[in-house]
């Protein structure tokens, strides 16, 4: 199957035939999928003049997409996104792959679980998580038409299929004991670790704005203000949201992501940290167990 | 937008004057007066009704702090009501201790924060050159800036990428702890830069030094300015 970075470049290079105003900022990683073109710059390992560059080619009128491995795009050049981008007011689209452990072999370097929470102490960003490779060309589309500053955090994880891209969360399944928010590539975990309790299941790839009124609407449906977020990144990434949202009823809010408390040296595959880190089907339907109660224990 | 009434060189004195009291000599201390008043007055094809004009040459101030003499030359060429300088970093004035690209008339960058304005100006060369305009891009930065790693990956960018209509104005008064051995333009001149060291108050030096042409290749003018001269 296509992966979600293809999807990205074929959308990219398509959309760039079209519209002049669309340059791509490379530092190395995926020069090679990207075919020759003026609007496309490879600056090298270089990722602080490669975000610094970007936000020049916004100030020129144009509309640039900054691409490269998480870590490197948003860890290292982190300054620059705040002010190149930031506090100039400059639009532009920043897009990355490698998730928070897409590829576990290379380490600690390599991992990025803290990319959203970062965004998160920065106005004005639109951050996307597809599930799906589907779900990236109109993203990707919508990213480029606009002339704000949106993230887009790609990875090789994916559910098996896409569902149509909206802005806000999209219920998937209908429940009366509460609401399971499922980030982009976990939803196939979160439904199946749900598969038995009598959970509202909503599924986002639009974070960022969050979709506060979608989510006190499906606690008003359920009829209880029990909400279990379960995110690929950071831990809690979107809990401070998720109670604004529900800061005028009683609620109980529980979050499942990456953990906080310590730094795994671990290799292996990414299913071993999604195990490690809880984010399994077995983690994910314990927590639901211990959230929502077994229909066993309820019966 | 632009305001009417347009100042000379000897105004300056009294434009400073405006925000830091009654200094005598801040004014003719600011080392990069000099430079930006060549730029402003004889080398940027710029003007305050025309801020938006995608074919204007492009200034970025990296170097955001003191930026006393910036607002001053803002103020005689027309930018900035004379009388904004009077409330200068007060809670409602548009002028801070580092200039707001979204609060001042003409100002093209954000800065303050080192490192950021030459990577943005390669940038914007990059996206002129791009779209086929003609306009230049002035980039200052302070010597002690260059300290700052990402100037360095933006010196051998724009070298490689032959950026001609890219010109850096490094104001050099020997600020930097370690210094640069061998002087400044070194640095740019091993990227493919062309280089011009000139005195930092001889107007004339300057204006040649900015105008000088580079074909193929991105310029920068050295401007020396006597070691410790402040700002």
């Amino acid at each position: 199957m296509t992966s979600m970075r293809q999807v990205f470049v074929d959308t990219v290079e398509d959309v760039m035939r079209h519209d002049p105003r669309v340059a791509v900022v490379l530092a190395e990683i995926s020069r090679d999928a990207f075919a020759p073109h003026e609007r496309v710059i490879n600056v090298g390992i270089r990722e602080q003049a490669m975000v610094g560059v970007g936000a020049g080619l916004a100030l020129s009128g144009l509309r640039p997409v900054v691409h490269t491995y998480a870590p490197f795009l948003v860890e290292r050049p982190f300054e620059q996104i705040k002010l190149d981008f930031g506090h100039q007011d400059l639009g532009g689209v920043l897009v990355s792959i490698g998730g928070s452990y897409d590829d576990p072999v290379w380490g600690r370097t390599h991992q990025a679980p803290g990319d959203v929470a970062l965004f998160d102490t920065l106005p004005g960003w639109t951050v996307r998580v597809p599930g799906h490779p589907a779900e990236v060309g109109p993203i990707v589309r919508d990213a480029l038409e606009r002339d704000d500053r949106v993230y887009l955090r790609l990875s090789l994880r994916e559910n098996t299929a896409p569902h149509p891209v909206v802005e806000g969360f999209t219920e998937v399944r209908h429940g009366g004991r509460g609401v399971v928010v499922a980030v982009g590539p976990m939803l196939d975990t979160v439904l199946e670790a749900t598969r038995d309790a009598d959970v509202t299941v909503l599924y986002a790839t639009t974070v960022r704005p969050f979709d506060a009124a979608g989510l006190q609407a499906a606690v008003g449906r359920a009829g209880r203000a029990d909400v279990l977020l379960v995110e690929p990144y950071l831990e809690g990434t979107s809990a401070h949201l998720a109670a604004e949202a529900l800061a005028d009823v009683p609620h109980r809010l529980r979050s499942l992501g990456v953990r906080r408390d310590a730094e795994l040296r671990a290799y292996g595959t990414a299913e071993d940290h999604d195990s490690a880190h809880d984010l399994d089907v077995p983690g994910v339907a314990a927590a639901v167990r211990r959230m929502f109660g077994h229909p066993a224990a309820a019966a | 937008m632009g305001v009417k009434g347009k100042s000379g060189f000897a105004d300056i004195p009294a434009l400073f004057r405006r925000m830091t009291g009654d200094e005598k000599h801040e004014w003719a201390a600011a080392s990069t007066l000099d430079v930006l008043w060549v730029l402003y007055d004889r080398v940027l094809d710029v003007s305050p009704d025309r801020v938006d004009d995608p074919d204007r040459d492009r200034f970025l101030l990296s170097k955001g702090h003191g930026p006393m003499a910036y607002y001053a030359v803002l103020a005689a060429k027309g930018y900035l009501e004379p009388s904004t300088l009077d409330t200068w970093t007060a809670w409602d004035s548009p002028l801070g201790q580092h200039p707001d690209r979204v609060l001042v008339n003409g100002v093209e960058i954000s800065s303050g924060s080192l490192g950021h304005g030459l990577p943005i100006a390669v940038g914007t060369a990059l996206g002129l050159r791009l779209q086929g305009r003609a306009a230049r891009t002035f980039v200052l930065v302070g010597d002690a800036e260059l300290d700052e790693g990402s100037n360095h990956e933006a010196i051998a960018l724009a070298g490689r990428l032959g950026l001609d209509r890219l010109v850096a104005v490094v104001v050099d008064n020997a600020s930097g702890t370690h210094g640069w051995p061998g002087g400044v333009a070194k640095r740019f001149e091993v990227e493919g830069w062309q280089t011009s060291t000139v005195d930092g108050r001889d107007h004339g030096a300057l204006h040649e030094a900015f105008t000088r042409d580079h074909p193929g290749r991105p310029s920068v003018v050295v401007a020396e300015i006597g070691e410790g001269e402040r700002g």
